[in-house]
């Protein structure tokens, strides 16, 4: 147990990374090649941006399940926006407004109203999603439009042999990771995260900054919906029925961010991401069925929040009333 | 009496203020919003859905019902530990999978069908109950994680037995029943959910096992504290969860007899809707089996409705997610603000006005002097709070103070004090019984005996519950002064039925009849409300006929007798209609008058106020407690009066300086003993004049 109290969890996971890797590579021909590689990482690269998303709120004390909808939704209408002859950038400008009002309203609910976080935003999912579906449009996949052509190169193109996902889940972290340590805001945010009440009689603006979190991680969310509807020419907003956030929930907690805030970093993320990168294009090298996969992935995640727990124990008598 | 005044008296008569504050003090309160969605929802759809509550329609809605609010009541039970399960629809899904497989494929018999059916998803329950009740992992992530690995194990079953499940045929009448019977008029599913609701109210409301799961919900750190075994109850919730999904999988199996891809996809969330609308808390504490219904009934109308009426499955989800966050969003502001809009509207004054305070002039009855001021002191700061004194046949002072405790002062010099028993809860008004045992009123616990070998006994803590009041008033609140009939039957006052012992004053601001004397019989051990409605009652005394008992009203100020026996029985006279202050114990003198305490003097702007209960109301709604306007109750005086309500004699202590604050007095062989409920003193005075001999168990009982 003290041996694996100094161990992080993150560096067991990274190790947990690297083992996998050489396993695979040993018996896996074809997975240690230079294409097979920068196609994993760019396979895993919207999985990351979202996590980063997802990071950033956890850190916060907060949970943001409509993530994955949003994405969908917002950017769906922009596509949908283009088809109809409007120009790209408005069109984009329109989509990352509704994202970024989409946003501001979960965390409105979450630091005004005070619903539980996990609650608020499980039900904004579903709520964005029908709303989506029964005003904005009827189809269930959007098509990129001919006038998209832009933000095909957002998702396909390269730059100096590396595929653009790569470099935007890079620039994600790295503005990330900026706003967290050398910012005022990103310090609030850690400070709310580890210590509601604490941050809030030091005078931070707890409820704004909640708020500012969920915009944030609407906001990357949008972006990771542009780099996803690049690569595949398309959004299907069925995705945001899928298992898909709780892929990205994986992430963050396998990564080593403890969902009680307050502690992590997106070097976790990218650790996550990276182990669950490794993993999927194992098995698909492997060719293991789809749903055996989804099994796989829940006892992992199962035993990272095991773990978790383990590491980071919750008390009879300091753990919070209602905290589910 | 002005007209305004006639017209303020009728509105404070007609409308009852109090019943709203009440009301909310009500447990069944939380029902409310609940159910006005309920009729909202029925409203809305049954008049914009021609036919929907017609025989057919119905019969198929209710089917459906009976397996969801299976689910609801499992999701229930989980929230009610403070935990949550989302994997409700995936074992939903598991145990409909499973009955077909096993029945079709496998060609089981029935019961072994249903019992591994149920054993199936109990078994999932267990899974989820060991990590999230042993563990301690976080609920929500935990069962959703269960949720995509059971989801996964269906899929998994699906692609291997569908085909197979389609093509088998099952010969079983019992089977069809379970799907399309109806039992007592009632569709089999339908009775069953009913029953297990049934059963699981009981469970909750009524049983350890039931007391347990609602006290981990409602403080799990204060459960586990208390040696309630947490992970055991937690673990169990989820296990009972597992096994009612999968019950509610069979029973939808064999209606349709048929496993699609699509099986309880999404029903979590609506599950969870149904259990939050239905007023069942996130978090755990608040929750029972009707809530369940309610909310399931809500949902599954809304859900069906929009489905006939056409719309697409966006709008469905659209509402369904709004009709969620609404649902939390007023769950979390109703428990959040409950409590403010209770101390908002609890405190309901009313209209009471007072006759013109008589003066104390010079000329006047109770012209102002210093008798008071050559009191000895007995235990001067050795005591905490005497409310009433008495004294034995062999002249030792007992008194209540406010640490629960009878301490008794030894005679002669009452120098020495021991403690004569412990009570443990505010000992109030006292007095001896035939046999000499020691009576008290104990404010919160009831009416006590203190034996001459200081055993103390309850004699009564209840009484009968008023038919038509909201408030339970069956439990004494604050017994406050008895007295003891010749018969043995003892009287005893109880000041207000609204308010617990520390909140009294509020009581003043009130001033609505909230007290009422109780007769407790020792020959039959009942107990008896005998006089409701009274203006806080008070002091209780006998009158030396036998028959009739004076009684003190504190806020109304007045002495009226009652009697119990005799040609008059039945009856309450006033005695002294108006006093100068606000009247306490009442008891007896050597010369068969009655001494009577005025805790504290009437002021005009108290008095003005009495008039104006809207006043009052502003005041204890916008105002701290300890900015009100009170009655005084630190400067009174001692009162001597006959039963006709002629004032004798009125001793004051002027300055208060060396005895302030009375709430009793106690004569005793020439000498008055004077007591004060936060005072930290008992006074000592020589009656001039007084029979020297004269004590009060003699005058009660004999000489003995």
């Amino acid at each position: 147990m003290q041996g694996l109290g100094r161990l992080s969890q993150e560096k067991i996971v990274f190790g947990l990374a690297v083992l996998l890797c050489i396993g695979f590579a040993v018996m896996l021909p074809g997975f240690l090649t230079t294409s097979n590689l920068l196609n994993l990482v760019r396979s895993v690269s919207i999985l990351g941006i979202l996590g980063v998303a997802m990071g950033l709120v956890v850190i916060g004390r907060g949970i943001d399940l409509s993530l994955v909808a949003l994405m969908a939704i917002s950017v769906a209408w922009t596509l949908q926006l283009v088809a109809s002859g409007m120009s790209l950038p408005q069109a984009v400008a329109l989509g990352l407004a509704f994202s970024l009002v989409a946003g501001m309203i979960n965390g409105i609910l979450i630091a005004y109203v005070e619903i539980p976080a996990i609650f608020a935003t499980l039900a904004m999912g579903i709520a964005i999603y029908g709303f989506g579906r029964y005003f904005l449009f009827t189809l269930d996949v959007i098509y990129m439009p001919e006038s998209a052509q832009a933000l095909q190169w957002i998702g396909q193109g390269s730059l100096l042999g590396i595929p653009v996902p790569i470099f935007a889940f890079a620039a994600v972290c790295l503005v990330a990771t900026l706003f967290l340590r050398w910012t005022t805001y990103g310090r609030y945010l850690r400070a709310v995260g580890d210590n509601l009440p604490a941050a809030r009689i030091t005078g931070i603006p707890a409820r704004p900054i909640i708020t500012l979190q969920y915009m944030i991680s609407s906001l990357i969310g949008f972006a990771a919906g542009l780099v996803t509807a690049g690569s595949i020419a398309s959004m299907n907003t069925r995705v945001a029925n899928s298992t898909m956030v709780y892929d990205v929930i994986l992430v963050v907690v396998l990564g080593g961010i403890g969902l009680s805030g307050g502690r992590g970093n997106i070097r976790n993320v990218v650790v996550g991401t990276l182990l669950i990168g490794v993993l999927l294009n194992g098995m698909t090298i492997m060719n293991i069925q789809y749903t055996l996969q989804n099994v796989i992935k829940g006892v992992i995640l199962l035993t990272a929040i095991v773990i978790d727990t383990v590491l980071n124990p919750r008390d009879e008598q300091t753990a919070q009333q209602g905290d589910i | 009496m002005s007209v305004s005044d006639t017209l303020m008296r009728w509105r404070y008569r007609a409308v009852p203020d109090h019943l709203l504050g009440e009301i909310l003090t009500k447990r069944w309160i939380d029902n409310a919003i609940p159910i006005l969605i309920l009729m909202t929802v029925v409203t809305v759809f049954g008049s914009a859905i021609p036919d929907f509550f017609g025989a057919s329609s119905l019969a198929n809605l209710l089917r459906q019902w009976g397996e969801f609010s299976l689910l609801v009541l499992a999701l229930m039970i989980v929230m009610v530990a403070g935990g949550i399960d989302l994997s409700v629809g995936s074992t939903f899904a598991l145990g409909n999978i499973v009955a077909l497989t096993l029945l079709s494929v496998a060609e089981w018999s029935m019961p072994a069908t249903i019992a591994a059916t149920i054993a199936c998803g109990a078994a999932v329950g267990l899974v989820n109950g060991v990590l999230v009740g042993y563990l301690r992992l976080r609920a929500f992530l935990t069962t959703l994680v269960t949720l995509i690995i059971v989801r996964a194990i269906v899929d998994i079953l699906l692609l291997k037995y569908s085909v197979a499940i389609a093509g088998g045929f099952i010969e079983s009448d019992a089977w069809y029943y379970l799907g399309e019977g109806f039992l007592l008029g009632m569709p089999f599913s339908v009775f069953m959910t009913v029953v297990i609701a049934a059963i699981l109210h009981l469970l909750l409301s009524r049983t350890r096992i039931g007391w347990h799961v609602l006290a981990t919900g409602g403080s799990r750190r204060s459960a586990h504290n208390v040696g309630i075994p947490v992970r055991r109850v937690v673990c169990m919730t989820y296990v009972i969860s597992g096994a009612l999904c999968a019950l509610s999988g069979l029973l939808f199996a064999s209606r349709l007899g048929g496993a699609g891809a699509d099986t309880g996809i999404g029903l979590e969330i609506t599950a969870l809707t149904a259990a939050v609308l239905g007023g069942n808390s996130l978090g755990g504490g608040r929750g029972s089996a009707i809530k369940a219904l309610i909310g399931s009934i809500t949902v599954m109308i809304m859900v069906n409705s929009m489905v006939r009426l056409g719309v697409t499955s966006g709008a469905n989800s659209l509402l369904l997610g709004l009709v969620l966050l609404a649902a939390v969003a007023i769950d979390v502001r109703w428990l959040k603000n409950r409590h403010k809009l209770l101390s908002n509207v609890y405190v309901s004054p009313t209209f009471a006005p007072l006759p013109p305070a008589p003066t104390t002039e010079a000329d006047s009855p109770y012209a102002l002097n210093d008798k008071l001021r050559p009191v000895d002191l007995i235990g001067l700061g050795a005591i905490d709070g005497p409310e009433d004194v008495i004294l034995d046949e062999d002249d030792h002072i007992y008194a209540g103070n406010r640490t629960g405790d009878i301490v008794r002062f030894l005679a002669p010099d009452y120098k020495e004090q021991e403690l004569y028993a412990h009570i443990g809860g505010r000992p109030l008004g006292m007095a001896f019984a035939p046999d000499g045992a020691l009576l008290v009123c104990v404010g919160g616990m009831g009416l006590y005996r203190v034996t001459k070998q200081r055993v103390v006994e309850k004699l009564t803590d209840e009484t009968n519950r008023s038919l038509f009041t909201i408030i339970d008033d069956s439990r004494l609140r604050l017994a406050d002064d008895l007295d003891v009939a010749p018969d043995g039957r003892i009287f005893f006052s109880e000041a207000t039925v609204r308010y617990d012992m520390h909140e009294w004053p509020v009581d003043s601001l009130e001033a609505r009849g909230n007290g009422r004397i109780i007769c407790y019989d020792p020959k039959t051990n009942s107990t008896q409300t005998i006089l409701k409605n009274l203006v806080f009652p008070n002091g209780i005394c006998m009158t030396h006929d036998g028959q009739s008992f004076l009684f003190a009203e504190t806020w109304a100020c007045r002495v009226s007798r009652y009697y119990f026996d005799g040609p008059r029985k039945g009856r309450v006279e006033p005695v002294i209609p108006n006093l100068p202050g606000y009247p306490d114990n009442i008891n007896r003198a050597s010369d068969g008058t009655f001494w009577l305490a005025l805790v504290g003097m009437r002021t005009p702007s108290v008095d003005l106020s009495m008039r104006m209960p809207g006043f009052r109301k502003r005041m204890a709604r916008r105002i701290a407690p300890d900015e009100w306007l009170y009655p005084n109750i630190n400067t009174g005086c001692v009162v001597r009066f006959d039963e006709t309500g002629q004032i004798l004699d009125v001793m004051w202590d002027l300055g208060g300086e060396n005895h302030p604050m009375i709430t009793s007095m106690r004569e005793h062989k020439g000498h008055l003993y004077i007591g004060g409920i936060s005072n930290n003193r008992i006074g000592r005075l020589k009656l001039e004049g007084a029979d020297t001999g004269w004590t009060g168990p003699e005058s009660y009982w004999g000489r003995t």
